[in-house]
């Protein structure tokens, strides 16, 4: 099938502002969207710049907004989408070329909610039990590649840089839900704060874009929870 | 730019960040990687990692070093299979306890299933040995290790493209390297440097690999006249999802799944009659390609089904949700409805650069190395997956050597050496100039095309004499023409079709030495299947290939293998 790949480009040491470029791009239906994005980058512009690595939606490299959507173009189907695909850079972030844009705000997010396992207690010689029921509780938070389509999609993200956003909340709630943790209260004092888990208007916008199908907002609606527990524990 | 670290640690997967996290506990460490650390192709790992545990039956140490010296058609170091099958029980508690998620039995024991190859009594039956999380295994230890990286003082370098390793009088004083982001070249001098960086499946049309799976650093040592091991053995994954080559985890099978044909049969019983379905790789691949040659593939196309309906859906939703997930975008099959359409794809390699068990790289196949210079994981060849790996071994591999690598690495602190040549930087800037300014017109991505089509086709599950000359000669032709890649993009910042033409010609260099490497071996073992010579042949060939090219000429030598316990025996399942 036919398609057109409208790419919303940017070349810092050329353009004083993004500008729009249509490649005709033949695809079967069966293909990802990033195929086309690689052969037009092999065979036709090779300055069309994109990230890409696994390619089957586990790396979360490609995330970008595709027809107005933050997600993975190795996990869309051209056979899914209209005759017209805009590609455009992830939002919110700063545009470094075409489709990339600077993840070091999202990793800094990241870095910042103690995102390891803390537990000071003496090693068993073997593993630390964890019965099927406990670890169902972080089943789904595990699976996060940190693709970034969740913090981008993010309205309060986009008014408030300094907010941690859906990523990195899920990312310190794996640690509150895992029964093998114990940092609990440094870690809830972390995401407590104005630019926290608070923070959240509970817009979903972050569940939509998740290429993984994880219940972000239920993730910091746990954390609401606990950190106002806290909070009203501490008033007392 | 120069930065100075105590280790350097070129790559970011799960090799890598064990290395990195042992190297930091006793200096500093830089991991210096073209993806973000996430980004790496071990987060593909699906099925699970290898240890005795004996969490759900009885298993040991023993039978697990049997399985992966047989696994690997008995061109498997043993001491080595000794060493990783040792190691793999404190590895896997010591996973756990720095957070992986495993999935867990009702007692709350790390959960253990079947895989291909692993059996108990010496190849009796199939022993549940697999540690696993879910079907998303690699995901959940490479997130953990990052995580502990970030504990630890390790100074991540992301998206830096090694562009050489700066070798000087048998010692490796570090690596000079292009900023992605920026386009400036910067070096890096260490005590140590470690080699982690994966695969190079990218030589190969249908891979599990994924794009960045290149082989950059093998390209950089075959290039300076550096030896290479085993690089004949490639092994195809039997079960990756028709035309894509998207891995399918043969814990599919582990947990019941089977292969089927075009006259709906299984078949694997005919091939490997006591363990069928769950026989090693090498042989399953060869048995759907033998059914597609013999008119059985589905519709008498080139593929076959994995029939996964009569695997509780339950145990799918909960064991395998990555591959419902897969096949259902993909291939708009729910495996509890329909059968999965599969056939082999280029997935690992067991050969790599020679180290010994310590990941030191070795630069003679009589065991000199070079000062400073360490290899892990799916790069080096210990050589603990010989002729075929196990599932499962790769993943205890990266955590087991890369830490051993990243101990030793570390012990190199205070050698610190003379300091970077003065010409190191400039070299790699004109080398990168000379590329930018090549006006021979010839793309990147049809030499990378014409060289994949090429080793699928002449080089892939089976060989022969004819196919490989040709294919010997044809690289020449395409070798040629990478000579000539011009480049678009001549701007500096984030120029990633420089570095893919960069990538193409370490592509074309490691697609030499997998040929020739497989022209001149004359048996059949394991992964390397000669159709003009179908028997191992113990007596010439039970020996590992040391590959190297000076002066524009290939050479041979080899290194015998370390066998202490098992003597080799015909490989039966």
């Amino acid at each position: 099938m036919d398609k057109i790949f409208r790419i919303k480009r940017f070349d810092p040491e050329k353009d004083n502002a993004a500008r729009w470029e249509d490649f005709p791009v033949e695809l079967g239906p069966h293909e990802r969207l990033l195929d086309g994005l690689v052969r037009t980058k092999e065979f036709t512009d090779g300055s069309l710049t994109f990230r890409r690595s696994c390619a089957h939606g586990m790396c979360g490299s490609c995330a970008m907004k595709i027809n107005g959507r933050s997600r993975l173009a190795c996990q869309t189907l051209a056979g899914d989408m209209p005759e017209l695909v805009v590609f455009e850079p992830l939002p919110a972030f700063p545009v470094i070329k075409d489709l990339v844009v600077d993840m070091e705000p999202f990793f800094e997010k990241i870095k910042s909610v103690m995102p390891y396992l803390v537990n000071d207690e003496p090693l068993p010689s073997r593993e630390r039990p964890q019965s099927p029921e406990e670890m169902e509780k972080i089943l789904d938070s595990i699976r996060c590649i940190l693709c970034a389509c969740c913090t981008s999609s993010c309205p309060v993200y986009w008014g408030d840089k300094q907010y941690l956003g859906p990523a990195a909340l899920v990312k310190a709630a794996r640690f509150v839900l895992d029964s093998r943790d114990r940092g609990g209260k440094a870690r809830l004092d972390l995401v407590s704060g104005a630019h926290g888990a608070a923070r959240c208007h509970s817009i979903y916008n972050c569940v939509e874009a998740c290429p993984r199908d994880i219940d972000v907002t239920r993730h910091i609606a746990i954390l609401k929870r606990q950190t106002l527990k806290r909070g009203l524990r501490g008033a007392r | 730019m120069v930065h100075r670290f105590d280790t350097l640690v070129i790559g970011s997967g799960l090799a890598g960040l064990s290395a990195a996290i042992e190297a930091s506990l006793q200096g500093t460490v830089a991991v210096i990687a073209k993806l973000y650390p996430t980004r790496c192709h071990s987060s593909a790992a699906q099925g699970g990692i290898a240890a005795a545990l004996g969490n759900e039956e009885p298993d040991s140490i023993e039978w697990h070093v049997y399985d992966t010296v047989k696994g690997g058609d008995y061109l498997t170091d043993q001491d080595a299979a000794g060493t990783l099958c040792e190691d793999a029980i404190k590895t896997v508690i010591r996973l756990e306890h720095l957070g992986v998620p495993f999935s867990r039995t009702p007692q709350g024991k790390i959960a253990q299933r079947r895989f291909g190859g692993h059996t108990r009594d010496f190849g009796a039956a199939p022993v549940r040995r697999a540690c696993y999380s879910a079907d998303r295994t690699g995901l959940a230890m490479v997130n953990t290790l990052y995580e502990q990286c970030e504990k630890q003082p390790v100074m991540f370098f992301p998206e830096y493209h090694v562009l050489d390793l700066v070798i000087e009088d048998g010692r490796c004083l570090g690596a000079v390297a292009l900023e992605l982001k920026t386009g400036e070249i910067c070096a890096f001098e260490a005590g140590a440097t470690i080699i982690a960086t994966g695969g190079y499946g990218r030589v190969f049309k249908t891979t599990s690999n994924a794009m960045a799976s290149t082989g950059d650093l093998l390209g950089i040592l075959y290039s300076k006249g550096m030896p290479l091991e085993d690089m004949e053995f490639f092994q195809f994954h039997p079960t990756g999802l028709l035309g894509l080559g998207i891995l399918v985890t043969e814990g599919a099978r582990g947990e019941g799944g089977v292969l089927v044909n075009g006259n709906g049969e299984t078949f694997m019983q005919r091939y490997a009659p006591r363990i069928k379905d769950l026989a090693p790789r090498d042989m399953v691949s060869r048995a759907i390609i033998t059914e597609i040659k013999e008119g059985r593939g589905i519709g008498g196309n080139d593929y076959v089904y994995l029939d996964l309906r009569n695997v509780p859906k339950k145990t799918l939703e909960t064991r395998l949700p990555e591959i419902m997930t897969f096949s259902n975008i993909y291939m708009g099959v729910d495996p509890s409805e329909k059968p999965i359409p599969v056939a082999p794809t280029a997935h690992y390699a067991m050969g790599g650069i020679p180290t010994d068990r310590d990941g030191r790289v070795l630069i003679t196949e009589s065991g000199a190395v070079v000062d400073g210079l360490f290899a892990a994981g799916e790069c080096a060849c210990v050589s603990v997956h010989g002729a075929n790996r196990l599932g499962c071994n790769s993943l205890l591999d990266t955590v087991v050597f890369g830490r051993r690598a990243g101990m030793k690495a570390a012990e190199q602190k205070d050698k610190s050496g003379p300091g970077m040549p003065p010409g190191a930087m400039e070299r790699a800037r004109e080398a990168v100039s000379a590329l930018l300014n090549n006006k021979g017109g010839v793309r990147a991505g049809a030499v990378k095309k014409e060289l994949q089509e090429l080793m699928m086709d002449k080089c892939s599950v089976f060989r022969a004499d004819a196919g490989l000359k040709a294919a010997a000669e044809e690289i020449e032709t395409i070798r040629q023409k990478a000579g000539n890649i011009s480049i678009d993009d001549k701007g500096k910042q984030f120029n990633t079709e420089l570095l893919e033409a960069i990538e193409a010609i370490h592509l074309v260099n490691l697609g030499e030495a997998i040929v020739h490497s497989a022209l001149q071996r004359t048996e059949s073992r394991g992964a390397h299947c000669r159709q003009d010579y179908p028997e191992r042949d113990d007596e010439n060939w039970l020996k590992h290939t040391f590959i190297r090219k000076k002066d524009g000429e290939i050479r041979f030598s080899f290194k015998p293998v370390c066998i202490t316990k098992f003597k080799p025996e015909k490989r039966q399942y």
